[in-house]
């Protein structure tokens, strides 16, 4: 089975390609364009005109809810929805029930996602037992089992001696640790960011002390122990300052920027909308401002979404019983392309495609994100200038807890192509 | 009973801070009309005969849940009474399916106490029936907020360039919000004072002076409404303790004298006596606290018939 690519704007940043081009998929890999003219099998055509041909988009964070919360999200569902966003590999959090913390249910989340998920569904494994923050889960055995890094997102560890030890041994095991950087003391029980809005509404205030104070932490322990921690959905500016600092200096810590932290401020949850609670919550325009300094000069290098699916009649609540969380997948491509793009014109598109593949492939060590000859043929073509409104109703997640539907975005993926084949199209 | 042009449109009273100075106003006028029902023999008129009112408190409260109730009653509606501990929220229900059921039951108007901020809006927004916010987390408490301007303008004749100095926890109060939103409104200047663990710096944003100085602010001041301490609620890092918060925040005797002779001391109540305020000075001349009660008798009546009543729709 071939595929032929014609004419798009190949954009291959780890190999430094951006040219107008032809792409030759044969067999589920990308091949030689010299084996067009083989005659072997047939071949499908695709007219890329207009369009960017990019190495199939990687989010390294999302919750498909499987085992154990299926009303909110499957592995199913939630590839599909990846797939409708233009991402071909996923990576999944561990806060599942039971939690990811033992190979039978990283078996399971692998055997699921062989058998139903649309894109390449890798599983994190938990760094505490339990995500209960007390005792080390079974590192080495999760990492023979085959997850691609360990982090308690949802949960932070806030023994600052288990951490150590955790990162220690990840990195005799060879995995990442990503973290989720919340204070527990400092932020109590607040659900949104401690500012003019959490004044003014009387909600609990999260400060945005209580991520700086743990990104701090995570650059000690990264210097310590010598061994990548990232950060995951960075919020506030004095972590972009901290990171940039640590950065240049050689540390191996890391950050990541989810949509909603850059498309909306705190303002938002002026009428109470618990699709606008998320944790870490929407913060200020100067932390807007950071963030896409952050992005603009590399200091943040990776994007992610935290799809986060819920029911609606999970955030059909008070505000303070909401869960935290939005779905990401489907809008991701869409609002940093608008944002990142076209409007602030912080970044140009290679670079946007570079945080969106091969940098999240780099540090979780996997060989995907990129266009090379023989590497497994995920491809996403992009239109970068489609306009289009988002619809939530739409959604190929089974949930529905965004705050932006109705937005008119500039950009989106229009086909997603797993391993040679086309897994959607719009 | 109308003053002029203004018209109520609101099915709901959610806060204070979305409403015009026109529409306080309206309340504040209807509620004159109200307040001589209660001097009357028979206290009782039929406003809303025939509408059923659903006194919902998911938190508990006896004074405002009394005060609403009173009113209803002298407003000749049927009413029905539900604590968290006896409804299906205990069982698991949500707080939409119990409105819901409430309003299949037909309720015309819900007041509603809850410990989440937006829990009113919330409701509000999902079911035809009028919400009237009875305190919603640190939100808003907009009945005792619009019964604070009513006592300050009874007795002071207006609230535009007066100083009110709101006294003690007011990042956990609701009291405090409604007050400096409609405070603010009508023209008066606020301070807030108190420790500034309690009364952070973000309050500054809205409007309002804070000072952490009470013998500074009391000479200045033309009405002090004092809020409770709330030390069941705050866990112990937010002060040292009440010793220490009397000896800094507590209106004593003798800080009293610093205040002018016609300053009037409110308080929403219930009072911690010799905490945040003199037992002596809760019970002196210069003190409104009773007559606040009895004018939220009347706004609550003007703010029950504004929105459940005929006048309405």
């Amino acid at each position: 089975m071939r595929t032929f690519i014609r004419n798009g704007r190949i954009i291959d940043p780890a190999n430094g390609r951006d040219e107008v081009g032809d792409l030759l998929i044969v067999d589920g890999r990308i091949g030689e364009k010299s084996a067009i003219n083989d005659q072997q099998s047939e071949i499908e055509e695709i007219d890329a005109a207009g369009l960017i041909v990019s190495p199939g988009l990687i989010d390294m964070h999302v919750h498909f809810r499987e085992p154990g919360f299926g009303w909110k999200e499957t592995i199913e569902s939630g590839a599909r929805a990846a797939a409708a966003g233009g991402f071909t590999t996923v990576v999944c959090m561990p806060n599942t029930s039971p939690v990811a913390d033992s190979p039978s249910t990283i078996a399971w989340i692998k055997d699921r996602a062989a058998e139903v998920a649309a894109v390449h569904v890798l599983p994190t494994g938990a760094i505490s037992k339990n995500l209960g923050g007390e005792e080390l889960a079974p590192i080495g055995s999760l990492a023979q089992a085959g997850v691609v890094a360990i982090t308690d997102d949802g949960r932070c560890i806030q023994n600052n001696e288990l951490m150590r030890r955790a990162v220690e041994y990840a990195r005799m095991v060879g995995v990442p640790v990503l973290d989720h950087c919340q204070d527990y003391d400092l932020v109590g029980h607040g659900v949104v960011h401690e500012g003019y809005w959490s004044t003014l509404l009387g909600l609990p205030g999260w400060p945005a002390a209580g991520e700086e104070a743990i990104v701090a932490r995570n650059i000690l322990l990264a210097e310590l122990c010598d061994h990548r921690i990232h950060c995951q959905h960075i919020s506030a500016a004095g972590s972009v300052r901290l990171l940039r600092e640590a950065r240049a200096r050689g540390v191996k810590i890391s950050g990541e920027v989810c949509p909603h932290h850059i498309a909306l401020t705190d303002e938002a949850i002026q009428n109470f909308d618990t699709d606008c609670k998320m944790n870490p919550p929407l913060r200020t325009q100067r932390d807007i401002d950071a963030l896409l300094e952050g992005i603009a000069d590399g200091t943040l290098e990776i994007l992610a979404s935290d799809h986060a699916p819920h029911a609606k009649f999970e955030k059909e609540v008070e505000f303070d019983a909401a869960p935290f969380g939005i779905v990401g997948l489907e809008t991701e491509l869409g609002l940093f392309l608008d944002l990142l793009v076209h409007r602030h014109r912080r970044i140009a598109l290679p670079r946007l495609i570079e945080m969106l593949t091969v940098n999240p492939a780099k540090l979780l060590g996997l060989k995907c994100g990129t266009l090379s000859l023989g590497a497994v043929a995920d491809v996403t073509l992009i239109d970068p200038d489609l306009e289009w409104t988002v619809d939530a109703g739409a959604f190929q997640s089974a949930s529905r807890n965004t705050p932006f539907h109705g937005w008119k975005l500039r950009g989106r993926a229009i086909r997603t192509i797993v391993a040679g084949k086309t897994v959607w199209q719009l | 009973m109308n003053s002029g042009t203004v018209h109520w449109t609101r099915k709901d009273l959610l806060g204070l801070r979305e409403l015009s100075v026109e529409e306080i106003n309206l309340v504040l006028e209807t509620a004159d009309a109200f307040k001589q029902v209660g001097t009357r023999e028979v206290k009782k008129v039929p406003a809303l005969q025939g509408k059923t009112l659903i006194n919902l408190f998911i938190e508990p409260s006896t004074r405002t849940r009394t005060s609403f109730e009173l009113a209803a009653k002298r407003l000749s509606a049927d009413i029905v009474n539900i604590s968290a501990a006896a409804s299906s929220l205990t069982k698991g229900e949500t707080l939409k399916d119990t409105a819901r059921v409430l309003e299949a039951n037909h309720a015309d108007i819900i007041v509603l106490r809850h410990s989440s901020a937006g829990a009113p809006q919330f409701l509000a927004s999902r079911i035809a029936s009028s919400v009237i916010n009875a305190g919603d987390g640190a939100h808003e408490h907009p009945t005792q907020g619009l019964l604070d301007l009513y006592t300050i303008r009874e007795k002071k004749g207006t609230v535009a360039g007066l100083h009110v100095a709101i006294i003690g926890d007011i990042l956990f109060s609701r009291v405090a919000r409604s007050n400096i939103f409609a405070l603010l409104k009508m023209g008066a200047r606020v301070t807030l004072v108190g420790p500034s663990t309690l009364v952070p710096r973000e309050f500054e944003q809205l409007g309002v002076a804070v000072s952490h100085n009470l013998e500074e602010v009391l000479p200045t001041v033309d009405v002090v409404n004092l809020l409770r301490i709330q030390h069941e609620r705050q866990r112990k890092e937010y002060f040292p303790g009440l010793g220490e918060y009397i000896r800094l925040f507590g209106l004593t005797k003798a800080r009293a004298r610093l205040l002018r002779p016609d300053c009037l001391i409110m308080h929403p109540g219930p009072i911690n006596r010799g905490v945040e305020l003199d037992s002596e000075l809760a019970d002196g001349a210069q003190s409104v606290i009773l007559d606040q009660v009895t004018n939220g008798l009347a706004v609550r009546m003007a703010v029950l018939y504004l929105c459940g009543g005929i006048a309405t729709r």
